[in-house]
């Protein structure tokens, strides 16, 4: 059932901005299609009738007050920029991102 | 009657009026410095987690209590991934498959009958941070453009109202919009303003031909702020689409862009192939499961809709003047005022003309001072005039204006007239030559004589009553 | 003279109460135990100087967020972030007058069974160093056993915690899911991570425990503690029902040392007055692992969208326009583990493969959960090795990822209904430490403490590495 062929792993890898070295779609489509083949387990089984679980405690709703906390200041806020501005974030322009 | 049939649906943005951010309580303000309203939350730190703003759940179910929607038993927040600059943690917290509210309705009055528009869903997200583009390229130096990014609007709680595409014309567009914001206004949960960018709408336009089942594909303007502008580009897209069948073309679905100098739509720039947001349950967040309860006392502090409130005056006012009051904001006044006596028309009439004049709010008013003015026979015009000035100051006292009657005792008034009419000879002439158009000036001759102090009404008869004698 | 590698946090505790030792003296011992052992055994990827205070220090997981201290997630991607803000568990530590000694190594982002995927290179296991120590968490774990820190907090999302303990030879708990804050903690599966306490005994494990545990404002997944930690002091387990699970005992997959060793501390328990049966758990070992790495690796593909240059972190210096900042970025500063998962991820919540994988996946869990329940209702407590194997050579496992994922066999089935789980050392087998891994219902660590705390008295299993001593 799971084969990943090259255009879907290169898909895959755009959409989790990862870009891949040639090297690394050999060896990743290989062991992705080992894992993938082992996880496929789970579809051996009928839950047709199973709701899934999404948290494993039963908690509901959990909110907070509408009061306001400190904001970080600035420079810390930008402490660990890799690139600024003034006091903005700098990054390169795109039309894509 | 064109063959073609337009067909509208709407997605609107609206930014919830709350003091702190949807998921963290970061301070949200208007014009704040650059990132100075952050935290590792809306920064999307390592290890942040989100925490859900409860007056922003509590709008939201008051919406859709507003658009008789079905409230959730249990909503679901969801993770929307995708990667920008102004998305942090490169997904967005929105609400998928389980949103707050269900299938609702907003029903438009109009003269000609009920416009009903299915409301899809409503639900709950964050909005993203901002980018801004800067640098100017001359040629392709170092230094070049880029964008600078302020998370300061990052986390805002918003509001997606998502309609059916039951709207069939630009004008029904604007009504249907109109009518959501003044709710929306009405519930005190957002300020909803395009040019402020507190509310915003995609929107999706197509064409059938009249009885034709089914879609066809739609075009989406995204993001726009303007009525005027969503008018036109919906009327654009219609002409555009019209044009491209009937040349044989097919149209596929696209975003496009509103170019309101040329009038003409544009295909975006796309960002990338289609997005898969691969939309999951957000595992750091539990589901919302209003009680009975929460909903019984969100739905007391649901005013009656604006809708509602045009039908309820029309029977008295007429649908044009109930229309007026009620998108205006004023008919609660009207009501208050008819509620104490006074006659319907006047009561409109002063609501739509001399109170609106002045510009201030309506719900200052002291409504029973007000009616008492209203309610006195030959009130003069200056009376009148200096109390609608005051009606919404604090300490009108209704007594100041109702002592000020006007005169209508004709023994009081007939000299008057008698003077006026010898002073004037010429327009008597032409008054009873047949041209009664006349009588208005020499009204105000009277009016002037007495200093604003007759009543203009009873002036006016006993001009007639003389001018016909003596002919 | 202080002797780390025996030192128990209570002792110390002690030590400094009543002052036959001094806070700087303490740290000082660490601090010497470090520079002596670890320069062989890289249990530390940063050390911190003593900041003066008066408590005991504490090792902790570098996945967890240290205000002013490197915190790297053991990846390249983090490599210079200081984070601004301490997690929640580090506030509670402090609170209690504990200070940070330093980060340990881990596997990237806490994906691993080894500490092989780290970045900064592996942990060795202080019994044999030319194995591993376990993962993700191995150098807290090897810390502890070398003597390089009283105790250490560590992370557990599939048995982060359990099996390096078991690897190493000291008590580690796997906390009911819910109640310990990961408000602060680098965000790997969030349905699943668990911040817990690994230590050289079971008291000290359940008194940090204690420290860290309860409801968090910061983290809506939290809850309170149903009763209050208790330190466990009795030595008989009369009255309580051990449970086997037949599926987790007899895997081929299990080493046949490891095998004896558990089931001498099984047959212990009766010796101590438990009622021990047998059970069957059909799903959860063969499943288990299906599921935990589709729904582990889907929320890390999302959890780690936010590692990409913008506001903190590494940024490709080969950069390029946007999307190449971005995908450069994340492929040079993201190791091959990682990369990995976050591509399994995304795939298992693709358009079109989310049901079959994810959604799936989910039910599974379901499956599980309720499989556990039912073992539940005939037993207090469920018993298994932690590790079907003893410490692994360095780079048998790391070229063949199913492989490594075997490692958690035994440990990921709970891990995935949210139960707690403590691993206790009970023999050793060709030298190396073996563990026990203890399963109770949710909320139940006080049972397990105290099951662990008798199997532990009657053990007497000396954690201390053969190799170190006199040494």
């Amino acid at each position: 059932m799971a084969n990943i062929d090259r255009d879907q792993l290169l898909h895959v890898a755009r959409l989790a901005r990862l870009e891949l070295r040639e090297e690394e779609v050999e060896r990743l489509g290989a062991q992705l299609n080992d894992i993938l083949a082992a996880v496929s387990k789970v579809s051996e089984l009928d839950l047709s009738g199973v709701p899934p679980t999404s948290h494993p405690l039963d908690v509901v709703n959990v909110w907070a007050a509408d009061e306001p906390h400190a904001s970080l200041p600035v420079e810390e806020a930008l402490a660990n920029a890799p690139e600024r501005e003034g006091s903005y974030f700098r990054v390169p322009p795109g039309g894509s991102s | 009657m064109s063959e073609w049939e337009t067909v509208v649906g709407l997605e609107v943005h609206a930014h919830l009026k709350t003091r702190t951010k949807m998921f963290c309580r970061c301070e949200l303000e208007y014009g704040a410095a650059e990132n100075t309203r952050t935290c590792p939350v809306c920064l999307a730190h390592p290890g942040a987690l989100p925490v859900a703003n409860g007056r922003a759940i509590e709008h939201t179910i008051k919406l859709g209590l507003a658009l008789e929607c079905e409230i959730a038993s249990s909503a679901v927040f969801a993770r929307k991934n995708y990667f920008y600059p102004d998305l942090p943690k490169g997904y967005q917290i929105s609400q998928y498959e389980a949103p707050l509210c269900g299938p609702g309705r907003l029903v438009v009055p109009t003269a000609e009958g009920d416009e009903v528009v299915r409301i899809v869903r409503a639900h709950l997200e964050e909005d993203a941070a901002k980018t801004v583009h800067a640098g100017g390229a001359t040629g392709r130096s170092v230094g070049a453009d880029y964008s600078l990014v302020d998370f300061n609007r990052g986390g805002t709680p918003l509001l997606e109202i998502v309609s059916e595409p039951d709207i069939r014309s630009s004008e029904a567009a604007l009504r249907f919009l109109r009518l959501l914001r003044q709710t929306i206004v009405e519930l005190g949960i957002s300020d909803a303003e395009m040019e402020k960018g507190t509310m915003r709408a995609d929107v999706n336009v197509s064409v059938r031909k009249q009885g034709e089942e089914g879609y066809r594909p739609r075009w989406e303007l995204k993001n726009m702020n303007s009525f005027t502008f969503i008018g036109r580009g919906i009327e654009a897209a219609v002409r555009e689409q019209i044009a491209a069948y009937e040349r044989g073309e097919t149209i596929g679905q696209s975003t496009y862009d509103y170019d309101p100098d040329t009038d003409r739509l544009t295909v975006h720039r796309s960002k990338e192939e289609a997005d898969d947001y691969r939309y999951f349950p957000e595992p750091d967040l539990v589901p919302v499961e209003p009680t009975a309860e929460l909903v019984e006392r969100l739905r007391a502090e649901v005013p009656e809709p604006p809708g509602a409130r045009i039908r309820a005056l029309e029977q008295a006012a007429g649908f044009d003047v109930a229309y007026a009051l009620v998108t205006t904001g004023r008919d609660a006044l009207y009501a208050g005022l008819v509620a104490d006596g006074v006659e319907s028309r006047a009561a409109a009439n002063w609501v739509m003309n001399d109170f609106a004049a002045t510009g201030a709010d309506p719900g200052a008013v002291d409504i029973a001072g007000m009616a008492t003015v209203l309610k006195t026979p030959s009130l003069t015009r200056d009376a009148l005039v200096e109390a609608t000035a005051a009606s919404a100051l604090p300490g009108f006292s209704a007594a100041d204006y109702t002592s000020r009657a006007a005169v209508s005792d004709a023994s009081e008034l007939g000299p008057v007239i008698d003077a006026v009419l010898a002073a004037n000879p010429q327009q008597v002439e032409t008054y009873r030559g047949g041209k009664e158009g006349i009588l208005g000036f020499l009204v105000g001759q009277v009016m002037k004589e007495t200093e604003g102090k007759a009543d203009a009404k009873a002036v006016n008869a006993l001009l007639r009553e003389k001018l016909a004698q003596d002919a | 003279m202080i002797d780390t590698l025996r030192l128990t946090a209570e002792e110390a505790a002690r030590l400094l109460r009543e002052r036959e030792v001094s806070a700087a003296e303490l740290y000082a011992a660490y601090r010497a135990a470090i520079d002596e052992r670890d320069p062989e055994l890289h249990c530390y990827l940063h050390v911190c100087e003593d900041d003066g205070g008066e408590g005991i220090p504490i090792a902790v997981k570098d996945v967890i967020g240290t205000k002013g201290i490197p915190t790297t997630a053991g990846s390249k991607i983090l490599e210079n972030y200081v984070p601004v803000y301490d997690a929640t568990v580090i506030e509670r530590c402090k609170a209690n007058g504990l200070r940070v000694l330093g980060k340990t190594n881990t596997d990237e982002f806490a994906m691993g069974s080894s500490t092989e995927n780290s970045a900064y290179g592996p942990t060795k296991n202080p019994w044999d160093p030319t194995r591993v120590p376990g993962g993700s968490g191995g150098g807290s774990a090897a810390a502890v056993a070398a003597g390089l820190a009283p105790w250490a907090l560590g992370s557990d999302t599939g048995g982060s915690i359990k099996q390096p303990a078991a690897l190493c030879g000291n008590v580690g708990l796997r906390p009911t899911y819910g109640t310990v804050s990961r408000y602060g903690a680098i965000a790997f599966a969030s349905s699943l991570d668990q911040i817990g306490p690994v230590a050289r005994n079971v008291r000290d494990c359940a008194y940090l425990y204690s420290i860290i545990a309860g409801r968090d404002p910061a983290d809506s997944t939290t809850v309170e503690l149903p009763n209050a930690v208790e330190l466990p002091e009795g030595e008989d387990l009369k009255g309580l029902r051990v449970g086997v699970p037949r599926e987790f005992n007899e895997h081929e997959a299990i080493e046949p040392g490891v095998r004896e060793a558990v089931q001498r501390a099984i047959e212990l328990c009766r010796e101590l007055g438990a009622e021990v049966g047998d059970c069957s758990l059909p799903y959860s070992v063969d499943y288990g692992m299906p599921c935990y790495y589709l729904i582990a690796p889907a929320e890390a593909s999302s959890n780690l969208a936010r590692y990409d240059g913008v506001r903190f972190g590494y940024r490709s210096p080969n950069g390029g326009d946007r999307l190449e900042m971005y995908e450069r970025t994340r492929d040079e500063g993201f190791g091959e583990e990682s990369k990995r998962r976050i591509m399994i991820g995304t795939y298992a919540l693709s358009a079109g493969y989310y049901d079959a994988y994810y959604g799936q996946a989910q039910k599974v869990r379901t499956v599980l959960a309720r499989e556990h329940a039912q073992a539940f209702e005939r037993f207090d407590v469920l018993v298994s090795p932690t590790s079907p194997s003893v410490a692994f050579k360095l780079g048998a496992r790391s070229e063949n990822p199913l492989a490594m994922y075997l490692s958690d066999l035994l440990t990921i089935p709970s891990c995935m209904a949210g139960l707690p789980g403590l691993n206790v050392p009970c023999g050793l087998s060709e030298g190396l430490p073996v563990g026990l891994q203890l399963i109770g219902p949710q909320f139940s660590e006080n049972v397990l403490f105290r099951v662990g705390q008798a199997l532990e008295t009657a053990i007497g299993f000396d954690p201390v590495p053969a190799r170190l001593v006199d040494v």
